[in-house]
């Protein structure tokens, strides 16, 4: 579905965001694709809400260019939002509306709902639709915003830490939902710190920290960036493997050996152990947790702690 | 019990304010009524003939209660301040009993309570206790500052009040108090929402009051179906009696152990009636910013505009008796004062005006809405739909100057039905209505002043407030206190002419509605330009 040449959804450059003497984006540049699920990767207060609200139109920036959907997202934001529908993390709803009152209000703002997908969501979510907005729990708050969400006929979804307060159950009618939506041709840009979640939707990734894109792209490009752990019984003792570069963490007991290895030099170490003699061979790829701890681990401390509220 | 001193400690610091707030405005009304008529009528002559004129005056006796030594500064006191004081411990009663236990269930702060070492029925007892609590403190200010009220060379009847009969208004009140508090009580195990509770209890208090309306101008029985009738039986200052007290406390014990029995018998967050499901689909009304604007908003528009009609109502159907009523005071000078020589237009000029002051309450709330829907993250999400801006405030907009028209008219028809039915002049009804309709420029002024604010300064909302603080001091206070001119005319009302008593002119009013227009365009304005949120 993608196209080298097809024009970016979402295109973000050196977007800037100030809250008084606090830059809560600072320089940011973002690509969503057509057609892609693009996982928005970081931890609270690193500025994914207020990257989404600019997309918006919710608020203004102060530097930079963003383009969504061929149209400006504050000159032409109604225009634009009639293609798109948004859930919040958190979402807050009228107390003395009903659920399905919030959902048809918001689906019709937007252009109009699919009624048998709508009913289809309600039962598959297990959501009831009778009951006023104050009495519904997070979870079902959550669902009300995503019915609506996932019910109307738009081309850009932008989700914003979606599954907070579901249950794995729900989450993985989420993640269905979520397929068939790309699978129909749609967009998504999913701002999570869940990271099993993005990796199971996800094909590119965009790590922001402090307000910055510090790592963006496929998720086997950044893998390529990281390490693979080996757990294996040889033949004989590893000798020389030490002497590798691009090995670390090595841990020999008798013929057992754990190592992660540089994703370059994989080869040459499944080689070389190769050669001792395998038993038994376990490899894991890096996940994600790993190259966000990469970026996280050790600084998290100097990120603003207030960024995602002005 | 457990837990419950605790409990009570702690809810007595939160509320120890508004506990406060409470009592002084109930010792207000008391207070002020015993001191304004000692003030009013210089003579017992001119006493005797306002009494006279209030004595059979239907809509007076329907409003305050059954009239009684209308001639005497105590008869005065009790009639005019027993029913609303009632109101008044009724509400604070539900609101406290409310927020303790309802709202702290409905939240789950409740649950988190009881996890705690403490009995089961230690946060309901608290609640209960608190109620009490402030009732006493409310009954006791009461009877002190009556006590205060005792000037030696009194020249009217009834002066100093007596003291037994100022234990027993305060004490009835107390009682009184108490039985709404376990009416609330009740209504708090019934309800799973605390807004259906305060439906529930707020009705309660709203039927006693109208039934010994009813009772009072008719049939005597009903006044006995009402606390707020058994409290008025107690007779204060004229033929003091102690047994309708007994009747009070015997009915807060009754309702508070019902309460008990029904918290036994329920689960902790669910309430004996269940929440009427509502609607699963939204009805065609809802698919647009004015809709939704209108739904959100319709009951502040009801309830204000039924409180515009009774006040305009009962202004009216004081009829032309106001020279009666308010004789030759200095009060009335001041009322007729370089206006007009007919106190009767004068009056019912300055009562336009205060109905027109307290539709801004309506105007600049219905204002500061907008601001509340973006602080819970409403507009957030309907502003991430096609909904624009622009639509989305002027739907907000239009229900603001629709609701606040609907509520002057509503007001002026109160005020010429009330005439009419009192004097028997029908064209009143007209006479009446039209000169409060331009008010409503001055009052959408100051409703463009809190939207200009919204639109520039969302943070300074409060501050909206304040041209109507402004407002009411120019026109309660501007003459007497001499403030200066340039003051007084920073006062939209201050530009308009005082119909009836002066002849109506269109310059100021359409120079005042552009002036709203033009303030009301730029916060709107401005709004389209700032961060959401």
């Amino acid at each position: 579905m993608t196209t080298e040449t097809a024009a970016p959804v979402i295109q973000v450059e050196g977007l800037v965001k100030k809250f008084g003497s606090l830059r809560a984006l600072d320089g940011l540049d973002l690509e969503v694709a057509p057609g892609e699920v693009h996982g928005f990767l970081g931890p609270n207060g690193s500025g994914k809400s207020t990257t989404i609200r600019v997309l918006l139109g919710l608020l203004r920036k102060d530097a930079g260019t963003v383009r969504m959907l061929d149209g400006d997202p504050w000159r032409d934001a109604a225009r634009l939002h009639r293609r798109l529908a948004y859930v919040p993390g958190d979402v807050s709803l009228w107390p003395n509306l009903t659920g399905g009152e919030a959902i048809d209000l918001l689906g019709r703002l937007r252009g109009g709902l699919d009624n048998r997908r709508r009913q289809e969501l309600l039962e598959r979510f297990e959501l009831d639709p009778t009951k006023r907005g104050r009495s519904y729990s997070k979870g079902n708050r959550q669902k009300v915003a995503l019915v609506a969400a996932l019910a109307s006929d738009v081309e850009l979804l932008l989700l914003d830490e979606p599954t907070s307060g579901l249950d794995p159950l729900m989450e993985g009618v989420f993640t269905e939902y979520v397929d068939t939506f790309r699978d129909r041709g749609g967009t998504v840009l999913l701002s999570s710190h869940i990271l099993a979640e993005v990796e199971k939707l996800c094909e590119r990734v965009s790590i922001i920290r402090a307000g910055r894109i510090v790592e963006s792209g496929t998720l086997a490009d950044l893998r390529h960036l990281t390490r693979t752990s080996i757990d294996a019984e040889l033949a004989g003792p590893p000798d020389g493997l030490a002497r590798l570069a691009g090995v670390h963490d090595l841990d020999v007991q008798g013929n057992r050996v754990r190592f992660d290895v540089e994703t370059d030099v994989l080869d040459e170490a499944i080689g070389a152990l190769h050669r001792i003699g395998l038993r038994t061979l376990v490899s894991q790829p890096p996940t994600l947790e790993e190259l966000f701890l990469r970026h996280y681990g050790d600084v998290v401390a100097d990120v603003p702690a207030e960024a995602e509220h002005p | 019990m457990t837990g419950v001193g605790i409990l009570l400690r702690s809810h007595l610091r939160r509320d120890r304010w508004i506990i406060l707030w409470w009592c002084l405005g109930g010792v207000l009304l008391y207070w002020s009524q015993a001191v304004s008529i000692e003030g009013l009528y210089a003579t017992q002559a001119e006493f005797d003939q306002a009494a006279a004129a209030m004595d059979d005056n239907a809509a007076f006796i329907a409003m305050a209660g059954p009239a009684r030594a209308l001639d005497t500064v105590g008869g005065q006191v009790a009639w005019q301040a027993t029913a609303f004081g009632a109101v008044v411990a009724g509400l604070m009663s539900m609101f406290l009993i409310g927020r303790h236990s309802r709202a702290e269930e409905e939240s789950g702060r409740d649950e988190l309570v009881r996890s705690a070492a403490i009995d089961r029925r230690a946060p309901v007892s608290a609640a209960l206790i608190v109620a009490l609590v402030a009732n006493l403190l409310l009954g006791v200010l009461v009877t002190l500052s009556l006590l205060t009220v005792r000037s030696e060379d009194a020249v009217l009847k009834g002066l100093p009040l007596p003291v037994a009969d100022s234990i027993g208004i305060g004490l009835g009140l107390t009682a009184c108090g108490w039985v709404f508090s376990g009416v609330a009580l009740v209504a708090a195990q019934l309800t799973q929402s605390t807004r259906a509770m305060y439906g529930l209890a707020g009705s309660v208090i709203g039927v006693a009051y109208g039934l010994r309306a009813v009772g009072d101008v008719g049939n005597e029985a009903l006044s006995w179906l009402s606390p707020i009738g058994w409290y008025q039986a107690m007779h204060p200052y004229s033929g003091l009696r102690w047994w309708p007290a007994l009747l009070m406390i015997a009915a807060a014990c009754l309702t508070a152990a019902a309460a008990f029995a029904v918290f036994g018998r329920r689960d902790i967050g669910s309430g004996l009636l269940a929440d009427r499901p509502g609607p699963a689909e939204a009805g065609s009304g809802l698919r647009s910013g004015l809709g939704l604007a209108w739904r959100l908003q319709r009951g502040s528009v009801y309830g204000w505009s039924a409180g515009l009609f009774l006040t305009g109502l009962s202004y009216g159907s004081i009829g032309d008796s106001v020279e009666d009523l308010v004789g030759d005071s200095e009060f009335a000078e001041a009322f007729g004062a370089g206006v007009t020589d007919s106190l009767v237009e004068g009056f019912y000029a300055v009562a336009i005006v205060q109905l027109a002051l307290i539709a801004c309450g309506f105007a600049i709330s219905s204002t500061l809405r907008p601001r509340a829907e973006e602080d819970a993250g409403h507009s957030e999400v309907l502003l991430a739909t096609g909904l624009s801006r622009r639509s989305w405030l002027a739907g907000h907009v239009l229900v603001t100057v629709a609701g606040t028209a609907a509520l002057l008219t509503l007001g002026g028809l109160g005020l010429g039905i009330g005439y009419a039915a009192t004097t028997g002049d029908s064209g009143a009804v007209l006479r009446y209505l039209g000169p409060v309709l331009p008010y409503l420029a001055p009052v959408l002024v100051l409703s463009a002043v809190a939207r200009l604010l919204y639109g520039l300064w969302p943070r300074a909302l409060v501050a909206a407030w304040l041209p109507l603080v402004l407002a009411v001091v120019v026109l309660i206070f501007g003459d007497v206190l001499q403030l200066p001119e340039w003051l007084q005319a920073l006062s939209p009302f201050e530009h308009l002419a005082l119909v009836p008593a002066e002849d109506f002119e269109v310059a100021p009013v359409v120079a005042v509605a552009l002036l709203a227009t033009l303030l009301s365009v730029g916060g709107q304005i401005a709004f389209r330009r700032r961060d959401i949120g």
